[in-house]
């Protein structure tokens, strides 16, 4: 009865009575989309299949005003921080975006050493260092969550020791200068201080050592990345999994003070493809941050950055790659004792002892020619062999009858440029910030990196942290951020 | 008459329930907690935003009642030498200070403590007994100016940990006795960095539930301080005899 009153007055009743207007129709195409409005209230009535409508609830929101491409440790500390710093309870609305929620696949953080020091050479990255110390230490006051259990980053402050031949020493004095005036704890040892404190280290060929006193040490990336993550989640952060395959932008001219022509771009709207399914959900959004990890370059490929001549700003990628790094844990039962620090040799070895069971765990940065293969995750077990035990039989002599119980392997967000990290918005994409490329400092500088970026998207400057020698156009500039790195 | 004061009392011991349950908030979740009873608050945070804001901010509350105890003396060390600042911090947390050549000051049941120590303010300190004490690493800051200390005892201090444990090298020089027995959150880990102290004679490292293997850490630990006597765990108590084994041929200590 009902069907036939409504098939009467939506089909002849507007032939007869006309709805459109004396000019045309009310919209262009009126008649499509007659015909659409009537198969979906025919579906509503009773006896036909609800097929219009379904349920959206799996994909992420339609609108989110920042979101965050990766959730690793830098993507949840910014998230973190955009959170705390927010001027009002609940001002933001934020969406992390990760393609692995058991972070097994293509994480840094799982598989990293965790240690943590100050003796960088660079004056930004020690300032970091000593705020993610400060954090850490109060890590129970900042990721209180009401009802869950309190964070174990099982600390050890057993220090960081670097060893340098006679023609880094200099470099080395220079650099704990800086270390000191920055307030961090680090004292130079001769090689005979170095024998006593340490008698299992074999001092030949080391000219100069320099070692960290007080915070300093390793941890557990893990339990800080799980306790973010309940964290950010109490504090209303939507995390999806998923991967972000396009960015719709809008592009603008405008002019510089000196009359150049630019063209300025604006992420509108960001794809997200659902894992395993060819749903994606276009989310609008305001800002946009790349904490992708290794996968950084691709992502910043997405939003055309590096589409152009090369030698323009337009033409300057983002040089972040993926890196493979092996790490191994061996049992040496005559190995050093409780005491042992970081140890990072002149070679680019470095390793640290694990539990009380007489286990290290250590690991070799390779040099360019030896970089392994970083399409799959997969060790070579003669890496070790080769490259990175003769290094340890020559400066712990009770390392030559060790035993290899485990290696595994993982990726560094390797910046080529000057393997330091990429901070802040890009020039020509607007609404882009960077977090990432930081090439295996990316976990311990992790809250420090997260505060500069927030106070980015909601101050427009660096507050605290002055992180302005991090940003895209040295890149363009050619400035390298040089830096006396040991891993 | 009676029944209005009954329901009184009732209400006052829901409160007082209910003051408990706050406390409990940031405690770590135990399998037995799931199944105790959940205080009201708990249960209308589910229902609430509000209360759940409000546990949220008594949670807060909690957290940095602790830090206005072990806030630094600053001022207080302009103008009374770091001697006295470190024993008025220490005195006030209620633990006891001996300065050098005098007898022990220690506060009564009441608090209360001599205030004669004011004017020794080029004495040093020469043992500080910070038992029981909530010291944490903020206010360790207070005691590290104390040059000349030889004894300091942490026994069941609740909020001592292993970022702690790691400041104590700036008293390399002088400590000679260091008791750490009872502290729920010293793990082995802070164990590890008392290699510093290379001057330590005895070591109280007993009942520390956060260290997980108590004999083979006092092994370790006397292998990293050769000089030192550790008190701990007897080293054979994490060992068991197989059941079938005997102890054969092993030489006894007392010979029959």
């Amino acid at each position: 009865m009902l069907r036939k009153v409504l098939r009467i007055g939506l089909g002849s009743g507007l032939s007869n009575r006309g709805l459109r207007t004396r000019r045309g129709g009310f919209t262009l195409d009126w008649d499509a989309k007659m015909s659409e409005f009537k198969k979906k209230i025919e579906c509503i009535l009773p006896g036909k299949q609800w097929e219009e409508l379904y349920d959206t609830s799996h994909l992420p929101p339609k609108q989110s005003d920042v979101v965050i491409v990766g959730g690793g440790i830098l993507g949840l500390s910014v998230a973190f921080w955009l959170k705390k710093l927010e001027s009002r309870r609940g001002a933001i609305r934020v969406l992390v975006v990760e393609q692995d929620h058991t972070y097994s696949r293509a994480s840094s953080t799982g598989p990293s050493v965790g240690g943590i020091w100050q003796q960088f050479s660079v004056p930004e990255n020690v300032q970091l260092s000593l705020f993610s110390v400060d954090f850490l230490r109060n890590i129970n006051e900042h990721l209180a969550v009401v009802d869950a259990p309190l964070v174990d980053l099982r600390y050890n402050p057993s220090g960081c020791l670097l060893l340098a031949s006679e023609k880094d020493a200099a470099t080395l004095e220079n650099n704990v200068k800086m270390q000191r005036q920055e307030g961090a704890k680090v004292c130079l040892i001769s090689p005979e201080q170095l024998q006593n404190k340490f008698p299992w280290i074999n001092t030949e060929g080391v000219a100069l050592a320099s070692y960290g006193m007080e915070d300093e040490g390793w941890f557990d990336a893990w339990s800080l990345l799980q306790g973010l993550r309940r964290k950010v989640q109490s504090m209303g952060v939507l995390l999806y999994q998923g991967e972000v395959t396009r960015f719709i932008t809008s592009s603008g001219q405008m002019q510089t003070p000196s009359g150049e022509q630019v063209v300025l771009r604006r992420i509108n709207e960001v794809h997200v493809k659902m894992d395993k399914s060819l749903e994606y959900q276009p989310v609008e959004c305001a800002a946009v941050i790349n904490a992708a990890g290794p996968w950084s370059g691709q992502v910043a490929e997405l939003a055309g950055i590096g589409k152009g001549l090369p030698g323009t700003l337009q033409g300057t990628k983002l040089p972040v790659e993926p890196r493979k790094r092996y790490v191994h844990l061996w049992h040496c039962p005559q190995g050093p004792g409780l005491e042992t620090p970081l140890v990072a040799d002149i070679s680019g070895v470095y390793f640290r002892r694990e539990g009380l069971g007489s286990n290290y765990l250590g690991g070799y940065s390779p040099t360019e020619e030896e970089e392994p293969d970083p399409t799959n995750l997969e060790v070579d077990h003669d890496f070790f062999q080769n490259k990175v035990w003769p290094h340890l039989a020559q400066r712990v002599p009770s390392f030559k009858t060790l035993k290899v119980q485990r290696s595994w392997a993982g990726y560094y967000d390797y910046n080529t440029f000057d393997q330091n990290g990429v901070v802040g918005p890009h020039p020509l994409v607007v609404n882009m910030y960077f977090a990432t490329g930081f090439s295996g400092h990316g976990l311990q500088h992790a809250p420090g990196i997260g505060r500069a970026v927030a106070e980015m998207v909601l101050d427009g400057q660096f507050n605290t942290i002055d992180m302005s020698p991090f940003l895209f156009t040295r890149f363009y500039l050619g400035e390298k951020l040089q830096a006396y790195n040991i891993l | 008459m009676a029944a209005p004061r009954a329901f009184l009392r009732l209400g006052a011991r829901e409160w007082n329930a209910r003051a408990r349950g706050i406390h409990s908030m940031s405690e770590p979740v135990t399998p037995d907690s799931s199944r105790k009873k959940r205080t009201l608050l708990q249960f209308l945070s589910d229902y609430f935003h509000d209360i759940h804001a409000l546990r949220e901010y008594l949670l807060r509350k909690q957290i940095l009642k602790g830090n206005r105890k072990n806030r630094s003396f600053a001022d207080i060390q302009e103008k009374y030498g770091p001697y006295v600042t470190g024993a008025l911090f220490i005195l006030k947390q209620g633990g006891a200070v001996k300065f050098q050549d005098k007898e022990w000051i220690r506060p009564n049941e009441r608090g209360h403590f001599p205030t004669e120590f004011l004017e020794f303010r080029k004495v040093p300190v020469e043992a500080v007994d910070a038992s029981g004490c909530a010291i944490n690493y903020q206010g360790m800051s207070n005691l590290l100016p104390l040059k000349e200390l030889r004894f300091l005892s942490l026994q069941c201090c609740p909020n001592v940990d292993d970022w702690c444990l790691s400041r104590l090298y700036l008293l390399a020089d002088s400590l000679q006795e260091l008791s750490l027995a009872g502290c729920p959150q010293v793990s082995e880990r802070g164990l590890a960095c008392l290699h510093h102290l290379q001057n330590l004679r005895r070591l109280d490292i007993s009942d520390l539930p956060a260290v997980s293997h108590p004999g083979l850490t006092q092994i370790l630990v006397e292998e990293m301080l050769p000089h030192c006597e550790v008190l701990g765990t007897d080293w054979a108590q994490g060992l068991k005899l197989e059941p079938d084994q005997q102890p054969q041929n092993t030489p006894s200590p007392v010979s029959p």
